[in-house]
């Protein structure tokens, strides 16, 4: 066999790629284990006390749990209007079916500061007071499409002859839906879930510009830059990923199982 | 779409008759429609009608009265056009390195992990590992190991390559690290979808009819990775070119690398002033439906959704 480029030229580079966008994640890992007094910027040596005490800054705590509540609410809303509009997408026929797809869209080529500018805008000539209710508000707006996208794609999969099927046993619209449409969807909405919670956790820009005085998880983080981030900030983004990965890995090494049973 | 990437492979679409019922269709888009009428598309009516506001007589700041002040559109240029332009230069810049970055990486997992179930979902959990880690945290590492006194600064100082001045952090090359950085699985992730359901019996007819490997490149594997290409570019684009987190002074910026996030947002959420931070976010917008359609329209890929 002949040299090939891919032979060693692109596994080389594709693993030392992997370590370098791995870097930043260790680096945030290690310094969670730093014992620092005030700022977590020089190594001072291996510490528990970080992970045991993470509560110790009170406001990373808060601002962790805000996040959490902003991002389960809005996660729950978008999920349920966005598995309808898929639903719709693929099985119906209607009127403005490309107005529908556009405004649908729209929300993914909107940088993210012009859909906070705008939002904040509308907020201050509604005189809405800015907080908890306002981000839920915006989370749900910006994580909408993505369900859409996610769910459609599953429910392409779906043969109508099972629903045919359902319906030529006497099963009434509904019991079709959920004896039938709905676990076949549930991948796909599950996974579309976990995308907007993941979304919604993260962001950032959208957050500052309408939370008003309440803190979330990467606006602690931002603010906290200024004056150097302490080191349960560290604890927390650890941890978050850790679960995070242990999630996906999951959900990879079972369809890869499965995809093995299916070629055999 | 890229995220859609991260189900692994899906099974095939099934041939779906659309049915005609139109009442039922009409109850299933109504609410999240509404929703996305009211938070997504009326802001902008408010974006509009904020840039076009004037100054409350009464001088407190922070207070302005509807009206039409087209001014504050050319007082936002005059006063921001380094900004502005900087925000595209740099968003183009980064595009083109993630790209080049990215590319091998996705033609790895898509074509030679493409019978290795197991790796190529290990593989694909590291591209959107960083996704698990606040951007935030990531970026503000970053800043930590590129600091005035850290090791990677002080070698460079000892072998010379840098004077005894020299820094990195706050200068355009740090802030289009971190923004390429930042981008890489969004890139990564749709041309990974296209090469994917690339067809390797193309590119073998392509050997046999005696073309080189970069030939089979350049006109088959190319060409029909492109839909994953214009997302790819543009799910990286946009979203450089509003941000303001890695040009922010306390990552990985400094007082020369502004953008327009950093304007609207020292304009909005600092000094207060409207008018001015709406008049920045309409232009960013405007360009981007200008090149997000002139895009669209040249590769001819209508379903971007």
């Amino acid at each position: 066999m002949k040299f090939s480029l891919g032979k060693f030229l692109l596994p080389t580079y594709v693993a030392l790629t992997f370590l370098f966008l791995a870097i930043p994640i260790g680096y945030t890992f290690v310094f969670s284990f730093n014992d620092s007094i005030k700022s977590n910027i020089i190594w001072r040596g291996f510490t528990w006390d970080n992970w045991l005490n993470v509560c110790g800054q009170q406001e990373v705590c808060d601002a962790f749990g805000n996040s959490l509540i902003v991002a389960v609410s809005a996660t729950l809303v978008s999920t349920v209007l966005g598995t309808m509009i898929a639903i719709a997408l693929v099985r119906y026929r209607f009127k403005f079916r490309n107005a529908t797809n556009l405004i649908l869209f729209l929300p993914l080529a909107t940088p993210e500061v012009v859909m906070g500018a705008g939002l904040a805008a509308q907020f201050l000539d509604f005189g809405w007071q800015k907080g908890l209710g306002t981000v839920i508000i915006a989370h749900t707006m910006f994580t909408l499409s993505f369900v859409v996208v996610t769910v459609k794609a599953r429910v392409a999969t779906l043969d109508p002859a099972l629903e045919e099927a359902g319906r030529d046993l006497y099963a009434n619209p509904v019991q079709v839906f959920w004896k039938i449409t709905f676990p076949l969807l549930l991948p796909g909405i599950l996974a579309a879930a976990m995308l907007a919670f993941a979304l919604s956790f993260d962001d950032f820009i959208i957050t500052q510009f309408n939370s008003g005085a309440l803190d979330t998880f990467p606006k602690f983080v931002y603010t906290a830059a200024a004056r150097g981030i302490p080191a349960e900030a560290n604890v927390i983004g650890s941890f978050v990923f850790i679960v995070a990965i242990a999630i996906v890995l999951a959900v990879q090494i079972r369809s890869s199982i499965k995809q093995r049973k299916l070629a055999k | 779409m890229a995220f859609v990437a991260l189900g692994g492979s899906a099974p095939e679409a099934v041939q779906q008759a659309p049915r005609k019922t139109g009442r039922v269709a009409l109850l299933l888009l109504l609410p999240g429609m509404s929703y996305l009428a009211l938070f997504f598309l009326t802001p902008f009516v408010s974006l509009v009608l904020t840039s076009l506001k004037q100054p409350d007589p009464s001088g407190v700041i922070g207070r302005y009265d509807f009206g039409f002040e087209l001014g504050n559109y050319a007082y936002a240029v005059t006063q921001y056009l380094p900004q502005i332009l900087r925000s595209f230069s740099f968003a183009l810049v980064a595009t083109v390195i993630a790209l080049a970055v990215s590319y091998p990486i996705a033609y790895f997992i898509a074509v030679k992990a493409r019978n290795k179930p197991l790796l190529k979902g290990l593989l694909l959990t590291l591209v959107v590992a960083p996704f698990f880690i606040s951007m935030l945290l990531r970026t503000f590492a970053w800043k930590q190991i590129f600091s005035n006194d850290s090791w990677i600064v002080n070698t460079l100082k000892d072998l010379g390559v840098f004077g005894a001045d020299s820094y990195i952090i706050g200068t355009n090359f740090a802030v289009i690290f971190g923004l390429v950085y930042n981008f890489i699985p969004f890139m990564t992730l749709p041309i990974f979808s296209s090469l994917d359901r690339l067809d390797l019996r193309l590119v073998e007819a392509g050997a046999d009819l005696y073309a080189n490997p970069a030939t089979t490149f350049r006109k088959i594997t190319f060409p029909l990775s492109l839909p994953g290409v214009i997302s790819g570019t543009l799910l990286t684009f946009i979203p450089i070119s509003g941000d303001y987190v890695v040009a922010s002074r306390d990552f990985l910026g400094g007082p020369e690398t502004a953008m327009m996030g950093n304007v609207v947002e020292a304009n909005f959420l600092r000094i207060q002033d409207y008018p001015t931070a709406s008049a920045l976010s309409v232009m960013l917008m405007a360009a981007i439906v200008l090149l997000v359609s002139a895009y669209v329209r040249k590769s001819g890929t209508e379903d971007l959704l």
